[in-house]
């Protein structure tokens, strides 16, 4: 099995209003395939792991491997370039450009990409939609569609680059049971149909134990 | 590895979804740059037109004999007193002819400089205009009318009949206005005139003369070179001025200096002449770039202030969009290509609005005794102003967006997502 995802030793420590060490000498890999969830209390520095893990937060002690390749150090230019082409994000609130269209929210980060042509991209886009059974909102403003459709929308943009790896926090946190259900049952298919690698932090119980492996964290360090 | 083309199309969403916004933020621009192009290109107009009514009229370089003591007193040569303190009270003038001695070699001589467009003699004179028992006193200046027209614009100034009447008519007069209204005299009427030695002539009145300086119309009047010289019963070579045009008016006090020295007479060039007027321009154009400067700046706080406000309403936008792989840079380059489009529209609406203003004042009637050939308001609509006007309202734009697209770029999207 390959490592996707590689965490050494990472301690951060948060300087305001006084020093604390929040994340401490954490340690793990996320295989490729597997569908990893982080459970933990309130401020056991959950959250905080997965944005040094996806890249977005780089004031760390540590090393980060993605692909095996060291993350850890890299200029923000070039961590940019990693999250658009490895990292899939899906957030507690889901974050879609109101403006634009759900087709080109869910295009934007391949045209970033650019390494498809337009019709290429647009067809893909479509394509990762009728997989979440939203493809007729495609034409449609983002802030004009439901809660659980805006999430499913934000799962296709984290899908259309075809990334290594998709994180998410609290992905179904603001979203109703049958609504949740929904997503962690495209997580499950995306984990077990296509090989994906998921990391899920989450308070629900329900879904993290439906996941392959849960990584218990408090107080900044991994229980189990 | 900018993608243009999608950084383009996200500002443009922007733009178009905040149109209210963004169209009050480049009116701010068009207004700022509309006012500058209206108010450089009148100013500048109004310049021209004082300038011209001047300068057009000033030869380049004014030569004649000078009434003057001479610089040297008789005791000056004397040996004897070499070494003494000299005090002489009571100096007069020199007395020298008026004519310019050898007039006619000298206007060839400078005739065959290359920076000299024309020569010009003149013959000046002080007359009686007679009217029965009335003497009126005046000045009659003697000039080639064909040759003042070309160079001089003297044909902007004759109100009633023409250069080339004055040019065919042998004893014809070219009457100041303020004298004909004085005497109520019209073209082609007699006028008698009499030089200070007290013969009288009669001259045909083949024109009216308005400079616009009412004074100087009451006194001037004009006629050919020959004629006055047949008046003063003087030879072909009294001349009493030489004026001269160059063709760059930056020569003319190198030129000034150069005939005082060569031939001991006087020489007076257009900015000694004039020194006044330049100050006169200087500070109308200072004031024309301080007003047009002050607008922009006015519009380019108002462009600072709306992507400011942009920038806090989209800031879960520009979090998702770093998340998903958009650098800090391409950030920075969607909030300054806002500002950019904003200045571009809003400079190039700019224009045409001071071009349809410029035109329109341009039409507007302007009538005054001082300038006869002036009908409407002067305006000089130039291809620089546009550009430097364009150039601004770029500039202005690039700065006001450059602040808040740098607090963008450096937006932590991190503590925006966790913050929710």
């Amino acid at each position: 099995m390959t490592t996707v995802l590689e965490a050494k030793n990472i301690n951060k420590y948060f300087r305001k209003p006084v020093l604390f060490h929040v994340i401490k000498d954490v340690s793990f890999r996320v295989e490729k395939g597997e569908f990893a969830s982080i459970m933990g209390k309130s401020g056991c520095g959950k959250s905080t792991l997965l944005y040094i893990l996806s890249t977005m937060d780089t004031d760390y002690e540590g090393e980060l491997f993605l692909n095996d390749e060291l993350v850890t150090g890299q200029s923000r230019q070039y961590l940019s370039y990693l999250r658009n082409k490895h990292i899939g994000f899906v957030f507690q609130f889901h974050y879609l450009l109101s403006e634009f269209s759900v087709l080109e929210n869910v295009m934007l980060p391949a045209k970033k990409l650019a390494e498809k042509s337009f019709e290429e991209i647009e067809h893909s886009a479509m394509e990762k939609l009728k997989m979440l059974n939203i493809d007729h909102l495609g034409r449609k403003r983002a802030s004009r569609i439901s809660g659980g459709e805006k999430q499913r929308v934000a799962i296709a943009r984290a899908l259309i680059n075809d990334p290594s790896i998709i994180m998410g926090d609290e992905p179904t946190g603001n979203l109703d049971s049958y609504n949740a259900e929904n997503v962690f049952n495209i997580f499950k298919q995306l984990s077990d149909e296509k090989g994906l690698s998921l990391l899920v932090v989450t308070h629900d119980e329900d879904f993290a134990s439906n996941t392959d492996r849960i990584i218990q964290m408090g107080d900044g360090r991994i229980l189990s | 590895m900018t993608n243009w083309k999608v950084i383009l199309n996200i500002a443009k969403t922007h733009l178009l979804t905040k149109i209210k916004q963004t169209s009050t933020a480049a009116l701010g621009v068009t207004f700022g740059i509309g006012a500058y192009i209206t108010l450089v290109c009148f100013m500048t107009g109004l310049n021209g037109m004082l300038d011209d009514l001047i300068l057009n009229q000033t030869p380049h370089v004014h030569i004649y004999n000078e009434i003057e003591p001479s610089k040297e007193q008789p005791i000056a040569l004397y040996d004897e007193f070499k070494n003494s303190f000299n005090v002489v009270h009571s100096i007069k003038p020199k007395l020298t002819q008026k004519k310019i001695h050898n007039a006619l070699p000298i206007i060839k001589y400078l005739e065959e400089d290359e920076n000299v467009r024309g020569v010009l003699p003149q013959v000046k004179t002080q007359i009686f205009y007679i009217a029965g028992s009335i003497e009126l006193g005046g000045n009659l200046t003697g000039i080639n009318p064909i040759d003042e027209e070309r160079l001089f614009n003297m044909g902007d100034y004759i109100v009633e009949g023409s250069a080339e009447a004055l040019q065919n008519t042998d004893n014809g007069i070219l009457l100041g206005i303020g004298i004909a209204e004085k005497m109520s005299l019209h073209v082609g009427d007699r006028i008698q005139i009499s030089p200070i030695s007290g013969e009288v002539f009669p001259l045909k009145i083949v024109g009216f003369y308005q400079s616009g300086i009412a004074d100087l119309d009451a006194i001037q009047s004009f006629t050919n070179v020959k004629s006055v010289q047949r008046i003063l019963g003087e030879a072909e070579n009294y001349i009493t001025d030489i004026n001269v045009k160059l063709h760059d008016i930056e020569q003319a006090v190198p030129l000034s200096k150069k005939i005082e020295q060569q031939f001991n007479l006087k020489a007076i060039d257009i900015k000694t002449a004039n020194a006044q007027f330049e100050t006169g321009t200087t500070i109308r154009n200072l004031i024309t770039y301080a007003v047009s400067i002050t607008l922009l700046i006015v519009a380019g706080f108002g462009i600072y202030n709306i992507l400011n406000m942009l920038i806090y309403e989209k800031m879960n936008d520009i979090a998702i969009l770093k998340a998903t792989g958009f650098s800090g840079k391409d950030v920075q380059l969607i909030f300054m290509s806002q500002a950019m489009i904003i200045g571009f529209v809003g400079g190039i609406l700019g224009l045409a609005i001071g071009l349809g203003l410029a035109s329109f004042i341009s039409t507007i009637p302007f009538q005054t005794e001082a300038l006869p050939t002036v009908e409407t308001y002067p305006v000089n609509i130039q291809p620089l102003f546009f550009i430097i006007g364009f150039t601004f309202a770029m500039l202005s734009t690039f700065l006001a967006g450059y602040l808040p697209s740098k607090k963008a770029k450096k937006i932590d999207p991190v503590r925006i997502i966790r913050g929710q």
